[in-house]
């Protein structure tokens, strides 16, 4: 394999790791708050890039339609949170986390009702004409999602370790009842770590449609790439799941490259179940976040 | 915590497992992505019960299932307006064997057991002698259960390959060109048209990728081409530069996609980011106006296979031409619009029938399969049909084109 081809790999990695990394995010949000995982995750992310094609094609500017996606998917994600999860909070996780798979085959079909069953593109933001790096070729797309991940994951962190609310969701997440006894109201923290997980899992899925384009099918891959990064990188934590999901991205990039595609998700998903079975808490989880 | 860790692992492997059952089912054939837009939203079932008039006797009743609304509308509305057309024109011209022609189309909406009902009502019901349908492969394969079992024959318009490949096939003859038929075209197109040796292939893991991968690899020594690398994606993969990457790596001269929209159009534009200058060639699946859509640019220069219909000049078969011409023409007077490659299978199949009843003349059930089993050189609008008692496809390599998406648009390729 020469050096230019493995580059290339590598930045195939990229691509997609970086997509992986912004659903993980939102699987991290919610399991912070409540200890859920969200299944409805990926149909979040396909909601949104269809909620932006919609707006698009209706005659808005781009970046009008991408703030009225996040608003659509923001009012989907809280009305879901209200109506579905919070009558079940009592009921204990297994039974939101049910309510959770319900949700994800609604938002499908919804989506192929309302948007139809044929994959739809989205310009790019900035053109198509591709980055050269040492004869290798990067998506200048790539690098708004790889971007704006890494904004969001600092905003996250400030926002967990500066701000009150923000310890407060972590609090809510390593013991419920006491941090209610100390007044924190835990059903407000569910209901805005949904809305931000809701606003986050759009602008993922509007970044990703321009690479990749959007059918109403395309959740249930993402959900469970993302899933695995948030697992990989360890559930909870922001920074695990951007390193979760670009380590499972160019892990599946090398696959392709060093054995063959046909093998890609077994070579991922066998890693990630060592690193499990070695780290049952992830590569970042646990501890590090009940410490602080 | 802990607990909450393994059950959500449990329930994740579960729906993995549900997720990869259900890839394999609903994207296993190409007519559903075949067509485009849905924009047809027609009432619920057509009949077509325009009478001769002069005529006299009892109809001659033939029966179809078609899907004229659902995700198959695009494919199911062409073909109810050919069976149309193709009806008043046979009654206005004196019937058949001297009997007025009644053609009872009914909507499977795109579902496997509305056809199964369908084709039971007309069996029963309808009386009808022979069966036309369905516009999706699953309906096909529905129906050819019940018309195997009541042995009546049975005219396919849809692609998939076990329509006739598995038994029972003893009732059912196709008209449209099957997928194994598109893949040798492309296959042929590489050592006939580019004139190159040695292929890369990139296809789709389901059914339809995959069975156009082992007809590759079955009619690649008779064209004399050589598959020096193969990679797979997930018809909803994100990215295929790693793959693309892989197979520049073996130095092919030419790139086979097999797939339906949207992995060749995303294979399509990573190429191009890749600045991998090679003849792409594309499966049947990619026939539609979302391949350009998606690609936008990038789809600049690929070939496909398609029906002659788009591209009348391209037929040298002077019978074929004039059928294709005198189509075209009633068909846009009847309906405003073109006919298209589904409109030719709804044409053919009613054709085919009403050739192989006046061939018998007689509607009984043994007597239609032995004129359909010998019918030779039969001109449709598709090709030219030769059934015999084991192939019941009828159409060969040649009456397949290959076009180019040149400026948007597509256009006679060589």
């Amino acid at each position: 394999m020469t050096f230019e081809q493995l580059l290339q790999y590598i930045f195939s990695g990229l691509t997609s790791g970086s997509i992986y990394a912004l659903t993980a995010l939102g699987f991290t949000l919610i399991y912070n708050a409540t200890g859920l995982i969200n299944f409805a995750q990926g149909e979040l992310v396909m909601l949104g890039g269809l909620s932006a094609v919609g707006l698009y094609q209706a005659g808005l500017p781009l970046p009008v339609a991408f703030l009225g996606s996040l608003t659509i998917v923001l009012i989907v994600t809280v009305l879901f949170q209200q109506l579905a999860i919070r009558p079940l909070l009592s009921r204990g996780v297994l039974a939101q986390v049910i309510a959770t798979v319900g949700a994800s085959l609604a938002l499908r079909t919804a989506a192929m009702m309302i948007f139809g069953r044929e994959a739809l593109p989205l310009p790019a933001f900035s053109g198509d004409t591709p980055i050269r790096i040492f004869g290798a070729s990067l998506n200048p797309q790539t690098l708004w999602v790889v971007g704006s991940t890494l904004l969001i994951v600092l905003a996250l962190q400030l926002f967990y370790r500066r701000t009150l609310t923000g310890k407060a969701v972590r609090a809510c997440a390593v013991n419920p009842l006491a941090a209610r006894l100390m007044g924190v109201s835990y059903s407000n923290v569910v209901l805005l770590s949904f809305a931000v997980s809701g606003a986050i899992s759009a602008a993922a899925g509007v970044m990703i449609t321009p690479i990749s384009f959007m059918t109403y099918s395309s959740g249930a891959l993402l959900g469970l790439k993302g899933f695995a990064a948030a697992a990989l990188g360890g559930l909870g934590n922001p920074v695990g799941a951007v390193v979760g999901g670009v380590a499972l991205g160019i892990l599946e990039g090398l696959g392709v490259g060093l054995v063959s595609s046909g093998y890609k998700d077994a070579i991922a998903f066998v890693i990630l179940l060592l690193v499990l079975f070695l780290r049952p808490q992830g590569i970042f989880g646990g501890k590090a976040v009940e410490q602080e | 915590m802990h607990k909450i860790l393994v059950a959500a692992v449990a329930a994740c492997l579960v729906v993995v497992v549900l997720f990869s059952g259900c890839g394999g089912t609903t994207t296993g054939s190409s007519e559903a992505s075949a067509g485009t837009d849905a924009t047809t939203a027609p009432a619920g079932t057509a009949a077509a019960d325009s009478q001769g008039g002069q005529l006299t006797g009892d109809p001659i009743v033939i029966g179809a299932v078609v899907s004229t609304t659902g995700p198959n509308a695009p494919l199911g509305e062409p073909e109810r307006m050919a069976l149309e057309l193709f009806e008043k024109q046979i009654n206005a011209a004196g019937g058949v064997l001297g009997r007025p022609l009644d053609v009872v189309v009914l909507d499977d909406q795109s579902n496997a057991k509305e056809a199964v009902t369908a084709t039971q009502r007309l069996l029963q019901q309808e009386k009808a002698v022979a069966v036309i349908g369905a516009s999706g492969s699953a309906s096909t394969l529905a129906m050819k259960a019940i018309t195997a079992q009541a042995g009546i024959p049975q005219i396919a318009m849809a692609a998939s390959n076990n329509i006739t490949s598995e038994p029972p096939s003893d009732w059912i003859w196709r008209v449209a060109p099957k997928d194994d038929l598109a893949v040798e075209r492309a296959v042929s197109h590489v050592a006939e048209g580019l004139r190159v040796t040695k292929i890369a292939v990139l296809y789709d893991e389901n059914a339809f990728g995959s069975s156009g991968l082992a007809q590759i690899e079955k009619v690649k020594d008779r064209y004399g081409i050589e598959v020096v690398a193969k990679e797979s994606y997930k018809t909803d993969e994100t990215d295929l530069t790693a793959q693309l990457t892989k197979l520049k790596g073996s130095n092919p001269e030419a790139l086979i996609v097999w797939g339906t929209n949207p992995g060749p159009a995303v294979a399509a534009k990573n190429l191009k980011q890749l600045a991998w200058d090679i003849p792409y060639v594309g499966s049947h699946g990619i026939a539609n106006a979302k391949f350009i859509e998606l690609a936008g640019e990038a789809a600049e220069g690929v070939t496909f296979p398609t029906t002659k219909i788009l591209f009348p000049e391209s037929i040298t078969d002077p019978e074929q031409k004039a059928l294709i011409e005198k189509l075209i023409t009633d068909y846009t007077a009847e309906f405003g619009q073109a006919p298209n490659h589904f409109s030719s299978h709804g044409w053919d199949g009613i054709a085919v029938l009403v050739a192989a009843i006046e061939q018998a003349k007689s509607t009984e059930p043994a007597a239609l399969q032995a004129a359909l089993n010998g019918l030779t050189d039969f001109t449709g609008a598709d090709g030219i049909f030769t059934y015999t008692a084991t192939d019941h496809d009828g159409l060969k390599v040649d009456d397949l084109i290959m076009v180019r998406v040149e400026g948007g648009k597509w256009a006679l390729a060589q």
